[in-house]
C-alpha cells in the first residue's frame, strides 16, 4: 500500500463489508478492509443462516468449499403456550436447489476474507477505527488506533452501533424501539442426537422460529438452527419491551429452554458458547442517510434488515455489493461526491432491499399491537385445536365442535383477526 | 444456568482500562436504571451502600444495549481497543 493510500476503505469485515471488499478487489481497484477482531468473525453473532442464492452472487458455488455447517432443508415454527406446543414443519423437496446455510461465523467470516484476500483486497485486523478522518470539510480516510489510511471513499460497515455514521452525522443514535436485543446460547450435542430430534439426514439442516410461551405477550421471536454438532438457541426481543419488564434477558432465555417441548430438543446438551447481538429493526422510517461525499453505509450500520420475515445476511451482503458497484463508477469517473454517490441508494431502490422494506414500513407498529393475539391468542387455540381434534373419550365430535366454535366466537376470534388479515391482504395487493 | 457460568463459555482479552463509563452523579439521581436490567452479561450493578454503579465491563460482549437503553444518556461507549473484549468461537 503506497504512502497508506488506496481507492476505498471498508470498515467493518461482516457480510456487508466483505462483499464490498471482493466486488472492489476483483474489479480492480486498491481497497483496504478494516476489523476490529483478531480475526473476522470474533465479534460477530447471528442466529442464524446465510442465504444461498444471495451468497452465490459474491461467492459462486461457495457451498463446494466454504466452511458451512448444514443446509436447510426444512423450516419449522414453533407456537407454544405455557406447557403445550403446535408445530408447523415445511420440508423442502429432496432434489432442491440450496436455499440456506446455517454456519459459525467465526469460521464463516474469516474465509470470507481469504477470498477477498485472494481477490486482492487488503487487509488489516486487530484494527480499531477510532473516527473517520476529516480534513477541508472531506472524509479522506479513517483514524486507527495507530495510524491514519487514506482513500477516495469509505465505505462504513461497522455494524449495527456504528459510531461512523453517527460521526459524520448520517445517523442519530436509534430508539430502543428500533432495536431488538438478541441473545443465543450454542448447544452442542452428537451429530447422530441432532439428526434424529429434527429428522435430519446427514448435512441437512433445519431453521425454526419460535412464538409465544415463555416469549408470549412481548414482541419477542424465538429462533433455533441446527449446526453440526451444535444446535443455536436464541431469541430477540425488542429493547423497549425489555425496559417496560425489567426483566434479563438471560432469564427468559432461561424460561424457554425450560419449557417441555424446547427442553427435550436440547436434553443433555452442553453450553459451549453465550452471545448477545443487537439487530437493527427499526424499518425504512428509521433507516439512516446511506450516502454522502465520499461515503457510503452498508449492511446493519444502515439498518438494512427484514424485521418481519428476519432477513439480515442477504441485505448486508446485497448493499456491500449495491456499494461497491457505485465505488467503481465513482473512481472511474474520477468524482465521489454525494450525488455521484447517490447512485448506490437509486440502486438499493431498485433492489429487494428497499422493495421489502418500503412493504414492511409499517408492519412492525401493527404487530407490536396486536403481539397477544399473536404470540399468546394464536398459540392457544390452535393448541386446543388439535387437543379437540385428535382427544378420544365419551364426549360426542359435535359438542366439541360447538364448544370450539363458541370458544372462538366468545375469545373475539373475528375482532381480533379481522386487522391482521386486512393488513396481509394489504402487503399483498399495495403497490 | 446462571448468568455467571454463560459468561465462564466465553474466550475475553480483558484489558485494564473500562470502555464503558458512566457519570455516576447522573446514575444516582436515575430512578430506571435500566442498565441493571437489560444488559445480557449483567456488567451493570447498583451498589446501594456505596451509592455507586459498578461496570464489570471485562464482562461485556459488546452488544450496545446499555447505551440506546440509558434514559439518561450516561453511558460514554466505544468498542474495546482492538485486542481486546469478548472473542466468539461459535457467532
Amino acid at each position: 500500500m503506497e504512502n497508506n493510500k488506496v481507492d476505498v476503505i471498508i470498515v467493518g469485515a461482516g457480510p456487508a463489508g466483505v462483499s464490498s471488499a471482493v466486488v472492489l478487489a476483483k474489479a480492480g481497484k486498491k481497497v483496504l478492509l478494516v476489523e476490529r477482531g483478531d480475526n473476522a468473525g470474533d465479534k460477530n453473532m447471528f442466529g442464524g443462516t446465510i442465504y444461498a442464492k444471495q451468497t452465490a452472487e459474491i461467492f459462486p458455488e461457495f457451498w463446494k468449499e466454504a466452511p458451512v455447517e448444514r443446509n436447510v432443508s426444512s423450516q419449522k415454527i414453533f407456537m407454544l403456550t405455557d406447557y403445550e406446543s403446535t408445530q408447523f414443519e415445511y420440508k423442502y423437496p429432496a432434489n432442491a436447489s440450496y436455499k440456506a446455510f446455517s454456519v459459525n461465523r467465526s469460521k464463516w467470516d474469516r474465509w470470507c476474507v481469504e477470498q477477498a484476500q485472494k481477490a486482492g483486497a487488503y487487509y488489516a485486523p486487530k484494527t480499531k477505527v477510532k473516527e473517520l478522518l476529516i480534513e477541508n470539510g472531506k472524509v479522506v480516510g479513517i483514524q486507527t488506533e495507530f495510524e491514519k489510511y487514506y482513500c477516495d471513499i469509505v465505505i462504513i460497515a461497522d455494524g449495527v452501533n456504528s459510531l461512523l455514521a453517527k460521526q459524520i452525522g448520517l445517523r442519530n443514535d436509534f430508539k430502543d424501539s428500533d432495536v431488538t436485543l438478541n441473545v443465543k446460547e450454542v448447544i452442542k450435542l452428537p451429530t447422530q442426537t441432532i439428526e434424529d430430534r429434527f429428522n435430519l439426514d446427514n448435512d441437512e439442516g433445519c431453521a425454526c422460529k419460535i412464538l409465544g410461551g415463555p416469549l408470549k405477550d412481548m414482541f419477542a421471536l424465538g429462533f433455533m438452527y441446527t449446526n453440526k454438532d451444535t444446535i443455536s438457541l436464541g431469541f430477540g426481543v425488542g429493547l423497549d419491551e425489555l425496559k417496560k419488564r425489567k426483566i434479563s434477558p438471560n432469564e427468559i432465555l432461561e424460561d424457554l429452554k425450560a419449557h417441555p417441548t424446547i427442553a427435550k430438543i436440547i436434553k443433555n446438551g452442553e453450553t459451549v458458547e453465550y452471545s448477545a447481538h443487537l439487530i437493527p429493526e427499526g424499518g425504512l422510517k428509521s433507516m439512516p442517510k446511506v450516502y454522502d461525499n465520499r461515503v457510503m453505509v452498508v449492511g446493519d450500520a444502515a439498518m438494512m434488515v427484514n424485521n418481519v420475515h428476519m432477513e439480515g445476511t442477504n441485505f448486508a451482503m446485497l448493499s456491500g455489493k449495491l456499494a461497491a458497484e457505485t465505488a467503481i463508477f465513482a473512481i472511474e469517473k474520477g468524482d465521489f461526491s454525494a450525488s455521484t454517490l447517490s447512485l448506490y441508494y437509486k440502486k438499493l431502490k431498485n433492489s429487494i432491499i428497499i422493495k421489502d422494506m418500503s412493504t414492511h414500513k409499517n408492519t412492525i407498529p401493527v404487530l407490536k399491537k396486536h403481539i397477544s393475539t399473536l404470540t399468546d391468542y394464536y398459540p392457544e387455540l390452535l393448541c386446543e385445536f388439535f387437543a379437540l381434534l385428535t382427544d378420544v373419550d365419551q364426549i360426542p365430535k359435535r359438542a366439541k365442535y360447538r364448544g370450539f366454535l363458541s370458544k372462538l366466537i366468545k375469545k373475539g376470534f373475528i375482532l381480533k383477526s379481522i386487522p391482521l388479515g386486512l393488513f396481509a391482504l394489504e402487503k399483498c395487493f399495495k403497490k | 444456568m446462571n448468568i455467571n457460568d454463560k459468561l465462564a463459555t466465553l474466550k475475553y482479552n480483558k484489558n485494564n482500562e473500562s470502555h464503558l463509563v458512566v457519570d455516576n452523579d447522573i446514575c444516582m439521581r436515575c430512578n430506571e436504571k435500566f442498565c441493571t436490567y437489560i444488559c445480557p452479561a449483567d456488567v451493570y450493578e447498583w451498589n446501594e451502600t456505596k451509592c455507586k454503579m459498578t461496570i464489570r465491563y471485562e464482562n461485556c460482549l459488546e452488544c450496545g444495549a446499555c447505551r440506546i437503553a440509558c434514559e439518561k444518556k450516561n453511558i460514554s461507549w466505544t468498542y474495546p481497543d482492538a485486542q481486546y473484549g469478548v472473542k466468539y468461537k461459535n457467532g
